[in-house]
């Protein structure tokens, strides 16, 4: 629409006066945002609290929206599958066959594991899961990469717990609120996640860098060991992340390092599993005796 | 009933369309809401891995400065900036420091132009489209996160792309908040 011609306020007091508010309005509103700002950068936390009411406000239709993304996932892939049924079918007990072999073998890895974890004296390593939730949104217009689950406190989940899916690590919990929680991702840049690889425990550093893939840093410097395919899981090193979680696979190498892409994507995980922080479990279960589970928790939340 | 007819030509259920003006509700609250469904529902749709979305309630927001500039106050960016924060990730106060500055050049560059068309018109918001992305990545930045430049660049392209369509659907959310349903007197 053309600006109305009056733009000149001329000699009327009264439209130089109403024009002028306008301006000083919308620099007022410029500058409350620059403070808030200051605040935030200096305080990540001071606006959480007005963040997860917001999502508790914004909740129901996340819901529904989630359950109906994973409803067309569902059709879709069902429609997918009659087209390859045949040749799955094939394959599917091909790789069934192996699984059984395997599955055996396993087994008696299983039971020496135990003997051995026995003689070490650590009773139990597999904590129970918190929740099992929907991913309700996520930040897909910001660079930064969030996502705000359908659980929060009372449903037991605290900052700075894992969340994975089946295939993998998906991020760890940042902000709570009663029935919303917020999770940084692995894949936002200021998610750093220990890693080794899978075949020999190469260790490492896997870095979000925003854009859906993990850049992975070596500890040791020189020859880049690195080859693509060559699979990551996190390593417990730091004590917030369960070992041998699946991470990421190598994509490209790089000169120090190389670009992984993540295992467990969140837009296709219908459901999400939030576990208990592994190193408050191991203090716990340590000669430390019971400790207040806040410390333990805060400690993991800063890695 | 003296007279049957097959057809009620004049029939009593059909809205007079004299002596109607527009819900003074409805003109008012249209423009907000639309802006505040723009920051809150496209989250749900897509679980991103990357920022893919383009920043939608900031292009309604623009939309309808260029379309009424009168309907949005200079001062709406600090309300609806706020509630955009609440869910776009961002850092608190990133998006009522950005939306009350693209308001006030906005404003500014429209003063400048002696006329306008879709070509102005679309040039124009995707500058302002172009510098919000940057911006909303280097305050983001400056809050604890690295990511490169280049990962907006996508995003940047889709808004752009989009525009002209969020502006259509603002000029049709228009025409609903002024349709002319409350009876005068």
């Amino acid at each position: 629409m053309a600006p109305s011609v009056n733009r000149r306020s001329g000699y009327s007091r009264r439209a130089q006066f109403s024009t002028f508010l306008a301006y000083l309005a919308g620099v007022l509103g410029a500058v409350v945002g620059a403070a808030l700002l200051v605040v935030s950068i200096i305080d990540p936390a001071a606006f959480s609290g007005l963040r997860s009411f917001g999502a508790a406000i914004a909740e129901p239709g996340g819901q529904a929206a989630a359950s109906g993304r994973n409803a067309s996932r569902g059709i879709l892939s069902t429609i997918e599958a009659y087209f390859r049924a045949a040749s799955q079918n094939a394959r599917l007990q091909r790789e069934l066959k192996e699984a059984k072999i395997r599955l055996v073998e396993a087994d008696s890895i299983a039971a020496e594991n135990r003997r051995l974890k026995e003689l070490m004296g650590l009773t139990r390593q597999n904590a129970k899961p918190v929740a099992f939730t929907q991913i309700i949104a996520s930040s897909a217009s910001s660079t930064r990469r969030l996502a705000t689950l359908g659980a929060g406190t009372r449903n037991g989940v605290a900052v700075g717990m894992p969340v994975r899916t089946p295939t993998g690590l998906v991020g760890r919990v940042l902000e709570t609120g009663p029935s919303t929680s917020r999770v940084l991702l692995v894949t936002d840049t200021e998610s750093v996640v220990p890693v080794r690889r899978t075949s020999d425990g190469l260790p490492a550093y896997a870095q979000g860098l925003g854009d859906g893939t993990l850049r992975i840093r070596l500890i040791n410097l020189g020859i880049n060991p690195l080859k693509v395919g060559d699979v990551l899981a996190t390593s417990g090193s730091g004590g917030l992340y369960r070992p041998d979680t699946a991470l990421g696979v190598v994509t490209r190498l790089l000169k120090d390092g190389a670009i992984a892409r993540v295992l467990s994507d969140p837009a296709t995980a219908g459901y999400v599993m939030v576990e208990e922080a592994w190193a408050s479990h191991a203090i716990s279960q340590d000669e430390l005796g019971p400790v207040p589970a806040s410390p333990a928790s805060d400690k993991a939340g800063g890695q | 009933m003296s007279k049957s007819r097959l057809f009620q030509i004049d029939a009593p259920a059909s809205r007079p369309r004299i002596n109607r003006t527009a819900s003074p509700i409805l003109a008012l609250s249209v423009p907000w809401i639309s802006v505040i469904i723009g920051s809150i529902a496209p989250a749900w749709f897509v679980i991103a891995s990357a920022p893919v979305l383009p920043p939608f309630a900031f292009l309604i927001f623009v939309s309808w400065r260029q379309l009424r500039p009168g309907v949005l106050p200079m001062w709406a960016g600090l309300p609806l900036g706020l509630v955009d924060d609440l869910y776009s990730g961002q850092p608190m106060g990133s998006a009522i420091l950005l939306w009350s500055i693209a308001c006030i050049v906005l404003d500014i560059i429209e003063t400048r132009l002696p006329w306008r068309n879709f070509a102005t018109e679309w040039l124009v918001a995707s500058g302002l489209i172009t510098a919000y992305i940057i911006l909303s990545l280097g305050i983001a930045n400056l809050a604890g996160a690295s990511t490169y430049i280049l990962a907006t660049v996508p995003q940047i392209i889709t808004s752009i792309l989009i525009y002209p369509l969020v502006g259509r659907i603002v000029s049709a959310l228009d025409r609903f908040r002024l349709m002319p349903i409350a009876e005068i007197g």
